[in-house]
């Protein structure tokens, strides 16, 4: 009984492979955060990936980084055969993905873990909420939610104006709310301060740090949607052999590496 | 191509190469990856009689050259695995070895009972070692008595290959592997994790929730070859050696101390098809220095 691949609509995620990837676009936001573009270093296809996965990284050159990075699928843009990373700086491992130069080759393990779920109606009201870097998945999931006739709005939440990534993006697949804790852009205050949750939500897709996202289960419970949250653990291996990543769920403690990175809210323990 | 088959006790490996258990999940994790019968076998997740929930998160660390972990012997227990994970992992054409943990020496003979009729498990690796966890683990690997004490209830209960695990965290390691051996161990393997402790001085909090763990990786492989040598030397049964193999280069270090197989740890985790290279590493080095027998590099080291 293997686990069946995670999917989304059409979409089913490929076998896990150790893959050498090549950068062809390596993009600095700003002195914070870097858009990296890989493609497969031997041409071939992209294997299928759906949102929500992640990818676990090696860093070159990082003397004090042993274990891989794992980062998420920010976008697959098939017409290029590239793979999105949206990377911020954390630490050594991500400053030096950060600081990569073009024709640099990575050794990258993917996919790993589940993804979103996928919603059945389009008349659902969709808000897919993020915040800081955390916005990295739900690029790729905005776009096949647009793609599939559903109708994907997005929240996303920043420190201020310049930490609000990938905005004009996330706009080609449906309408923007944001929210700055300095108000330089969009409202002023926390996500969960947000007008647009003051009204009819049914389903919220999550991805940030972990006060935000506990915030936003919340806000979710009490307003009654379908709540969906991509966590963050520190792993290992990335393939569920460690046992390193695990989360507290009403089933015991779970590896987030294969039965996550996603969780629906009701699975976890979270005291909300 | 060398010969690469080694005898660890009566167990016949087609190559020196195993997986150290905790780190390889139940091997079908790794079978995107590799081809699993490439591996001389694999050892799988630590086996307790009841179902276990492990420790708190967060239950590792990145350290330099290494990690520390606090797993706690996560697992469902050993009618779990019978029923449920046996079935699956059975017929992968390698020999499978059992990573058995307890909190007494009854415990630790009773899962060793209830394995012993699966025809395609091989042998029973003993973990006296844990570093992980309250009571019982490396409680039993510290002391001879202890050591002794679990070998003759595991020996007694289960007559297929039982290889002992052995904690480095003691005085002299030597006095354990022969105390375990005069119990009828067919094998040592070692080492297991060196305790370790790492503190987030921003947050000035341990980085565990259980404040020390264990260390592993290429951080802790001298204080590994050390031991396997010193072992080799004290005892007659082999020596199964592991800590911080990250290469065949590594794993040669570990045949020439002494070691008669193998195991891959960590490394798993920084490449998922690093058994198989290896694999094809020992077998380079063989052919590089004329060695048509793998089991010619045992002890080979001129000193
Ligand atoms: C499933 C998953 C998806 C992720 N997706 C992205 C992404 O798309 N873009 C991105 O920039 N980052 C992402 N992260 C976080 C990223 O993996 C960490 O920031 C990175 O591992 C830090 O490594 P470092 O060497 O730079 O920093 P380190 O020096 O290792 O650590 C620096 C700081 O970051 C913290 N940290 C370390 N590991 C993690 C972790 N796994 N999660 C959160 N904080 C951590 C440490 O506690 C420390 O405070 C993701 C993490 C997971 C588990
Ligand atoms: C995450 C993790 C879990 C482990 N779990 C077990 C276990 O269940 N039983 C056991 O005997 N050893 C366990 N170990 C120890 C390893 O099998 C091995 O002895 C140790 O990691 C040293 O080898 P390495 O440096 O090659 O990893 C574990 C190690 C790690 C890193
Ligand atoms: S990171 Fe190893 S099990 Fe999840």
């Amino acid at each position: 009984m293997k686990p069946s691949m995670p999917s989304f609509l059409d979409i089913e995620a490929g076998r896990k492979r150790l893959a050498s990837m090549r950068v062809v676009a390596s993009e600095p936001i700003h002195s914070l955060y870097t858009l990296l573009k890989l493609t497969m270093d031997d041409g071939s296809p992209l294997p299928p990936m759906v949102p929500g996965q992640f990818v676990q990284v090696a860093v070159p050159d990082a003397p004090h980084t042993f274990l891989r990075r794992p980062i998420s699928v920010n976008m697959v843009d098939e017409a290029d055969n590239t793979l999105w990373l949206l990377i911020r700086r954390a630490g050594e491992g991500t400053n030096r993905l950060c600081d990569l130069n073009v024709g640099s080759v990575l050794s990258v393990i993917l996919p790993l873990g589940n993804g979103f779920s996928s919603p059945i109606d389009p008349s659902e009201r969709l808000l897919l909420v993020g915040g800081g870097v955390g916005v990295a998945p739900l690029l790729y999931m905005g776009k096949l939610l647009a793609e599939h006739g559903f109708i994907p709005e997005f929240l996303l939440g920043a420190r201020s104006e310049v930490d609000l990534l990938q905005r004009d993006l996330f706009a080609a697949y449906g309408e923007v709310h944001v929210a700055t804790d300095d108000g330089s852009t969009g409202e002023h205050g926390l996500v969960t301060q947000h007008s647009r949750l003051s009204q009819p939500v049914d389903k919220i897709y999550c991805c940030g740090p972990a006060p935000m996202m506990k915030a936003v289960a919340k806000e979710a419970r009490r307003i009654g949607a379908d709540c969906e949250v991509s966590l963050e653990n520190m792993m290992a291996c990335g393939v569920g052999a460690c046992l390193c990543c695990v989360e507290n769920t009403v089933k015991g403690n779970v590896c987030v590496c294969t039965e996550g990175p996603v969780f629906n809210i009701n699975q976890l323990t979270w005291p909300i | 191509m060398a010969n690469l088959n080694v005898k660890v006790g009566s167990l016949e490996l087609k190559n020196p190469v195993l997986t150290a258990s905790g780190t390889f999940g139940y091997g079908e994790e790794f079978a995107d990856f590799i081809d699993l019968s490439r591996l001389g076998g694999y050892i799988i997740k630590g086996t307790t009689l009841a179902a276990r929930e492990g420790n708190p998160y967060p239950r590792m660390a990145e350290t330099p050259a290494g990690m520390l972990n606090a797993v706690g012997l996560q697992n469902k227990g050993v009618d779990y695995f019978i029923e449920n994970i046996y079935p699956r992992i059975k017929d992968y054409d390698s020999k499978l070895i059992v990573n058995v943990s307890g909190a007494k020496p009854e415990d630790y003979a009773e899962v060793c009972r209830r394995l012993a009729p699966l025809d395609k498990v091989s042998a029973v690796e003993i973990n006296i070692s844990c570093p992980n966890v309250k009571q019982g683990g490396m409680a039993f690997g510290t002391t001879c008595a202890g050591a002794a004490e679990v070998t003759r209830a595991v020996r007694s209960a289960y007559p297929k290959t039982v290889i002992v695990k052995l904690s480095p965290n003691v005085t002299d390691i030597t006095e354990i592997a022969r105390a375990v051996e005069a119990e009828g161990a067919d094998a040592v393997s070692l080492i297991n994790t060196l305790m370790g402790m790492a503190i987030d001085v921003e947050r000035r909090r341990p980085c565990l929730s259980t404040v020390t763990g264990g260390l592993s990786g290429p951080a802790v492989r001298p204080v590994a070859v050390r031991m396997v040598w010193q072992t080799a030397k004290a005892v007659r049964i082999p020596v199964v050696g592991l800590g911080g193999i990250m290469c065949g280069r590594d794993a040669v270090e570990f045949l020439l101390a002494g070691a008669t197989a193998i195991e891959i740890g960590t490394a798993n985790f920084i490449d998922p098809s690093v058994t198989v290279k290896i694999v094809d590493e020992i077998n380079d080095y063989c052919d590089r220095h004329g060695f048509s027998n793998v089991s010619d590099l045992i002890g080979a080291l001129e000193c």
